[in-house]
């Protein structure tokens, strides 16, 4: 046996992070939405209960239904036991999209306001973030935005036909209504002046506005050429109405996808979007690389732009070098080979290559300090600049990123600014809480699906391929079906519901070892974790996903491990259990806001340590 | 018992054995005996031993009488064959099959009330014929599907839930199957797998009646303090006495064993028998030492568990006989039946 100081030690449980981790979904998302909570209301039929769950945590569940990033679903648990994870984002749309009216569960301003001012600049999803926090506070919000209308790139970058207007409209308007001042077509031209006048904190939620431009000869030689995220403004507020009939898109992240699909319903005929490399370092989500060749996009890869073809004044076509690249075993990729030349007729090309922080307006010597892209250096915790009272967050942080930690962003910077307002440490934060609770109801009834069902992931109905392009804002997504959302739902597997084990009940009659039907239970000598792993009742190659460990069993001294890789949590080995050993609870992660941090505000239960 | 079945869904990782299968292919349905019962862990095992030997489905038989145990085979390899008897008369079906179609591998499940009392004429009997199969008893001490009253292995002493102490001698099956010249004999608890499934893949490549008595505690009725067929009991008192592995035909014996510690016996399929003697001086291949050694450990409380006697050497039922390789089920009706005038031609030589 080996000896005691290598064996691996009892889990501790009762530490948030370790149940936390199981939720795989939850701990892949920024803002940390209780993923499993809010589909299992979905499948109860209480689509407002669903939609409060993720304005808890995500603030806009109808916009990031349509368009989140969705971390949480490459870590879906799903994806390892079968090939797709659950449709979480879609099913966060089924939420949005089925809500009754929910205005009269929204928090509220308080009559009085609590004297403090605080100033948020750009009204995107970041700052409307931090107002959702602080306005039911007492806090007197005012948003200043350079654009006649508020929602930042929401609004301005991601096409109508991919997130209704409607829909900003109504999530934005909830966080407006709780007394936030917006001052709208009123751009701040120098921080140092807003520092004079009388906020108590500003945020900064300016988002990364400026475009990657490509300088490569004719590029100044026609009007013709345009930067992606300025030209999509420019679609958005129809400043631009039409595009030529064969458009080059250079880039392929996100970007590029809305740009290309945009072109398509304004007069292009034939859209190519144009990759310097090969399809697996393309920087789009699958999905959207999948909904623009729906469209019949075509996307080429191996070019790289040497030049802009001007003939007669007029843009004629772009110059390629076809490209040749050695990607080695880990997936690393040479700087490529030129094979060859090419030159694309075209009358438009939309740059969309990137884009960057641009702070023209914040002084130099306020004490806040730049790095060489231009981005400021801002806490990572407490989102706070080196000028105190200056906060930062969303793209204009850390540069580009995405909607949710945007959103994750504005909830830290909100403790941050209400600490700061009340004179007490930014440092010195809540801590995250854990509640476990049995969902045992019966001899074999739980109070969730427990059943694994096998079906295979719902595909999202489009519009009609012909009907969409009839106007820039016909939503393509129809969202689920009814019968669809009641089939997705039971594909969740339902991982904040925890095996939690008491060692000190356990007989070891190996009747939840034998029913498991992912063999990831084991009792055996303890041992160190790498060797451990090796002995197991089944392969536990996943060092990403923890080991639980019992402390010594009574009757031998053994340990029971489980591999929480693969478990479906099916609640069979609780089943089994004929002393009630394992059972299964739900964890819920106490997840911190501005608002617990007054005393009579706590909504934080007192946390149940599991053992 | 549980009332969702066990899902589908399975380790991407599995191994897969000779037919590809994985374990799970050899499963049955769903268990509805109680929560925790030893008999559950035995199924694991059986499931565990026929995967590892790459049993063809559909060339195993599984044959019981009545009881709880006589339930388990309904919960391992769907696809094979089954017979589920009368109480007590597990062993006769068996050797009626047996004689009919001697290519199957015959599994027999029975519990301490139907082998030890009312089938204790059918059992000692199949042993005298030395029945090719493997007869698994799952051993509780009670009878648990009436509710917890001793059976005839519940040791002197031994407190039920409620009432008073056994005061009657318990019938050994071991001792039993060793003064009646049954050949394979071994001894398990359903909570120790990693000795169960190698004496189970033995006995089921022993040629001839192969007995495994397995200690399987009634979660139920009888897993209290002072009952000696206990989990706790049984982890207090247990002992190794020969540890063994199977190895397949063909496959090499691995050299993780000390040389004189060791001890390979060939069996009649190709396959070998690897004995790891934790007794020094215990004699695995001697009935009478075997014996005399078995009742002194059980008088002083012992469980004593491993492969305990074999014997490689002995005709079985129908080498005993004579009969011919081919089943009697594969022969065609005139091979069975030869007619009027060859019944009077065999008659006629008595005369």
């Amino acid at each position: 046996m080996p000896s005691v100081n290598i064996s691996m030690k009892p889990t501790d449980t009762s530490n948030p992070e370790y149940f936390h981790k199981v939720v795989d979904c939850q701990w892949g998302c920024p803002a940390h939405t209780d993923v499993p909570a809010y589909i299992r209301m979905i499948a109860q039929g209480d689509f407002s209960a669903a939609y409060m769950e993720n304005r808890k945590s995500n603030v806009f569940p109808g916009i990031l239904g349509r368009v989140c990033d969705r971390p949480c679903e490459p870590a879906c648990r799903r994806r390892r036991v079968e090939e797709n994870p659950v449709a979480i984002c879609r099913l966060k749309r089924v939420a949005a999209d089925h809500r009754d009216d929910i205005t009269d569960r929204l928090p509220k301003a308080p009559e009085t306001s609590n004297g403090k001012k605080v100033a948020l600049i750009g009204a995107g999803c970041a700052s409307l973030t931090v107002a959702n926090d602080l306005a039911p506070m007492g806090y007197e919000v005012t948003i200043f935005e350079a654009l006649q209308t508020t929602g930042g790139l929401m609004r301005t970058n991601i096409p109508q036909f991919r997130l209704p207007p409607k829909v900003l409209d109504e999530e934005i308007g909830y966080i407006l209504d709780m007394n936030v001042d917006l001052k709208l077509n009123h751009p701040i031209e120098s921080l140092k002046s807003l520092l004079e006048e009388n906020f108590d904190a500003v945020f900064v939620g300016t988002g990364a506005p400026r475009g990657k431009n490509l300088e490569i000869p004719g590029r100044y030689d026609s009007d013709r050429i345009h930067i992606g995220i300025d030209w999509l403004e420019s679609v958005a507020f129809e400043h631009v109405k039409e595009i030529g009939k064969q458009v080059l898109i250079i880039g392929v992240g996100n970007t590029a996808m809305d740009c290309c699909r945009t072109s398509l319903r304004i007069g292009a005929e034939n859209v190519k979007v144009m990759a310097r490399k090969p399809r697996e370092f393309f920087k789009a989500s699958a999905w959207e690389l999948e909904d623009a060749e729906e469209e019949n996009v075509e996307i080429l890869v191996n070019h790289s732009p040497q030049e802009f073809v001007i003939e007669g004044g007029k843009l004629v076509g772009m110059k390629f070098e076809l490209m040749e690249y050695k990607v080695d075993e880990n997936g690393g990729i040479d700087r490529g080979t030129v094979v060859g030349e090419k030159i694309i007729p075209c009358d438009d090309v939309v740059l969309a290559i990137g884009q960057d922080n641009a702070f023209p307006w914040i002084e130099r010597d306020i004490g806040i300090e730049f790095n060489d892209w231009d981005c400021p250096l801002v806490d990572e915790t407490t989102m706070m600049s080196g000028r105190k009272g200056v906060f930062f967050g969303g793209d204009s942080a850390f540069g580009p990123k995405n909607i949710i930690w945007a959103v994750e962003h504005g909830h830290q910077a909100a403790i941050s600014i209400h600490r700061y307002c009340q004179g007490e440490s930014i440092d010195d934060r809540l801590p995250y809480g854990l509640n476990l609770a049995s969902q045992k109801m019966g001899m074999h009834e739980w109070s969730f699906s427990n059943y694994y069902d096998g079906a295979s992931r719902r595909l999202m109905p489009h519009v009609d391929l012909k009907e969409r392009f009839k106007k820039i804002n016909i939503e393509v997504e129809l969202g689920f079906t009814a019968e669809q959302a009641v089939q997705e739902v039971e594909r969740c597997l339902n991982c904040d519901i925890q095996t939690v084990f008491k060692a000190d009940l356990c007989i070891e009659c190996d009747a939840c070892i034998d029913i498991c039907p992912v063999n990831c239970l084991t009792i055996t000598k303890n041992g160190e974790e790498d060797e451990l792993r090796t002995r197991l009742s089944a392969p536990a190659e996943n060092h990403a996903q923890a080991l639980y460990v019992s402390a010594e069993l009574p009757h031998t001294g053994r340990v029971m491990i489980k591999d929480e890789d693969l478990c479906v949590h099916c609640s069979l080995c609780a089943e089994r259990c004929p002393t009630g050993a394992w059972d299964m609870q739900k964890s819920t992660i106490l997840v911190p806001y501005a608002k617990n941090e007054i005393p009579d505000n706590q909504s934080l239960p007192a946390a149940v340590s599991g053992s | 018992m549980s009332y969702i079945a066990k899902p589908k869904v399975s380790h991407p990782g599995m191994p897969r054995n000779k037919l590809g299968l994985t374990s799970r292919d050899y499963e049955g349905t769903v268990s509805t005996l109680c929560a925790g019962c030893g008999h559950d862990s035995i199924t694991a095992a059986i499931i565990q031993a026929v995967f590892e030997l790459g049993v063809e489905p559909h060339m195993l038989a599984k044959m019981s009488g009545i009881g709880c145990s006589s339930k388990t085979p309904a919960y391992f390899v769907s696809q094979a064959h089954g017979f589920n008897s009368v109480h007590g008369r597990m062993p006769s079906v068996t050797t009626g099959a047996s004689a009919a179609n001697r290519d199957l591998l015959y599994i027999g499940v029975s519990g301490d009330g139907d082998s030890l009392s009312i089938g204790i004429g059918q059992f000692v009997h199949a042993i005298r014929r030395n029945v090719n199969m493997c007869y698994v008893i799952e051993n509780n001490g009670v009878y648990g599907l009436t509710k917890g009253q001793f059976s005839a292995s519940a040791d002197i002493g031994s407190k039920p839930k409620k009432g008073e102490a056994n005061n009657q001698e318990p019938i050994d099956p071991v001792s039993t199957a060793l003064s009646l010249g049954a050949t394979y004999i071994a001894r398990s608890f359903s909570g120790d797998k990693e000795q169960l499934i190698p004496l189970l893949k033995g006995a089921l490549m022993h040629r001839g009646f192969a007995l495994v008595d397995i200690v399987s505690p009634c979660v139920t009725f009888n897993d209290h303090e002072g009952s000696t067929k206990s989990y706790a009991h049984t982890r207090q008192f247990y002992h190794h006495v020969i540890d063994m592995d199977y190895v397949p035909p063909a496959e090499e014996i691995k050299a993780a064993y000390a040389k004189g510690d060791a001890m390979p016996i060939e069996m009649h399929d190709g396959s070998t028998i690897v004995f790891r003697k934790v007794d020094q001086d215990y004699d695995l291949t001697s009935r009478a030492s075997a014996f005399k050694y078995l009742r002194e450990r059980f008088h002083a409380g012992e469980i004593s568990t491993g492969l305990l006697y074999l014997d490689e050497s002995r005709a079985e039922m129908h080498e005993l006989m004579g009969n011919i390789d081919t089943p009697l089920s594969q022969l065609p009706f005139e091979g069975l039946n030869p007619g009027n005038a060859e019944l009077k031609k065999l008659q006629k030589g008595y005369r």
